[in-house]
């Protein structure tokens, strides 16, 4: 459910750059989603579908990216991919790495319809 | 109709700030501060609008709500990319330091607590009030979907409370909190129970501004909790293992239960409370204690 909350804070920082750059309306956005950040891309994505509805984001096209996610050991520091918040360090067996990336939701870049007069 | 009270208010999905003593005021009201419903969502049915990218488009005209695009006669339309690596949840974020800056400046110690629905948070809160308030001013802010129930049981306790009704909302943001305390107006030097929307999923997400979330979890529901609902662990500072008097009746196993919460989150505390014997309770008031200055 919170994946609308997130869908309408995108379109509003969305609407903030549209106004920023004096533009028409949004034409396409990439966002990218930490695995671990607890965000389902796939609600997410539909929740966009409600939130872009009577915005300048109507009609524009996205796509989610998800941000693998990387932890390191804070006992052996060793680097590794995590799939859950409690991966254990597959080198030494400790739990509770340093989350390093994996947390992230980010609006990576937005193309924006501009006008121009000739 | 109007949830809250039963009048005529159309029933648009909404935020509400609702102070119990208003309600009580049956309908002297003329659809004041209870019936402001505020919608900060929108939802629509609608037709899925995708693959509508127009790269170039002449005599566009707009005739959306756009103020600063006048129709004219020689148009081009450019497309441009910007980068903008933005993070999604800054301005919550932003508004939650705002709301920590205040509690600061206060000296108010803001709690957040998390957890699933009938977890007991409501009947910790007041058993904790009853002892705290002879201690500190106490003040609440109850985050439910619906209803001001909790914020009227919290009143009879006899400090100031206001109720956030999500409506279709599955947590608090930083900026319904905001509103709340502007209500609220709590003391200096008091201590800020928010009790969070029951949910263990969407709440981890929403950074408030408290100064510790406390996650409580009850010995009905199974140890694997933390497993399941990591991010919420992982985030909280202090895990209250509540309604422990009801441990003979039932396998629950601590140990598993801590170890489990401590794979996701080995800097969290523990403490095991009864509401019902108050077994316990001395320990999380002296916590509370220990972090007031």
């Amino acid at each position: 459910m919170h994946e609308l909350s997130i869908a309408i804070n995108v379109v509003s920082e969305l609407e903030l750059i549209v106004q920023k750059e004096k533009a028409i309306k949004v034409v396409s956005f990439t966002l990218r989603i930490g695995k671990l950040s607890g965000i389902v891309p796939e609600a997410l994505d539909f929740a966009l579908e409600s939130a872009v509805k009577d915005t300048v984001c109507e009609g524009s096209t996205w796509s989610i990216e998800t941000e693998e996610a990387i932890g390191k050991c804070s006992v052996c520091f060793h680097e590794f991919p995590m799939q859950e918040i409690y991966s254990p360090c597959p080198a030494c067996g400790a739990f509770n790495p340093d989350i390093v990336a994996g947390q992230g939701l980010k609006i990576v870049s937005v193309e924006i319809e501009e006008q121009n007069r000739i | 109709m109007c949830e809250t009270c039963g009048c005529g208010e159309p029933g648009k999905d909404g935020i509400k700030i609702v102070r119990p003593e208003d309600i009580e005021h049956e309908h002297a009201h003329e659809h004041g501060l209870a019936h402001d419903h505020e919608t900060i969502v929108h939802v629509h049915p609608h037709t899925h609008g995708h693959g509508h990218v127009h790269t170039h488009e002449h005599s566009h005209r707009d005739d959306h709500h756009h103020h600063d695009v006048h129709e004219h006669e020689e148009q081009h339309v450019r497309i441009k990319e910007v980068q903008v690596e933005l993070d999604i949840m800054q301005r919550n974020n932003l508004m939650a330091e705002r709301n920590r800056g205040f509690f600061e400046a206060r000296n108010i110690l803001a709690f957040n607590l998390v957890s699933s629905p009938g977890s007991g948070k409501t009947t910790l809160l007041e058993k904790t009030i009853a002892i705290l308030k002879e201690k500190a001013p106490v003040c609440v802010i109850e985050g439910d979907q619906q209803t001001v129930n909790d914020a009227m049981r919290i009143r009879a306790t006899g400090v100031p409370v206001v109720q956030i009704n999500t409506g279709n909302g599955c947590h608090l943001d930083a900026d319904m909190v905001r509103k709340a305390v502007a209500e609220l107006n709590p003391a200096m030097h008091s201590v800020l129970f928010i009790e969070n929307v029951g949910n263990l999923v969407c709440p981890a997400l929403f950074d408030l501004g408290e100064a510790h979330r406390v996650v409580i979890v009850s010995v009905t529901e199974g140890e694997d909790k933390p497993m399941k609902y990591p991010n919420m662990f992982q985030t909280s500072g202090l895990c209250i293992i509540h309604k422990t008097d009801l441990l003979p009746y039932l396998d629950f196993d601590m140990e598993k239960f801590r170890a489990y919460a401590l794979r996701v989150n080995n800097k969290l505390e523990f403490l095991e409370i009864s509401s019902r014997t108050g077994a316990g309770l001395d320990a999380w008031i002296a916590w509370i204690e220990k972090h007031r200055k």
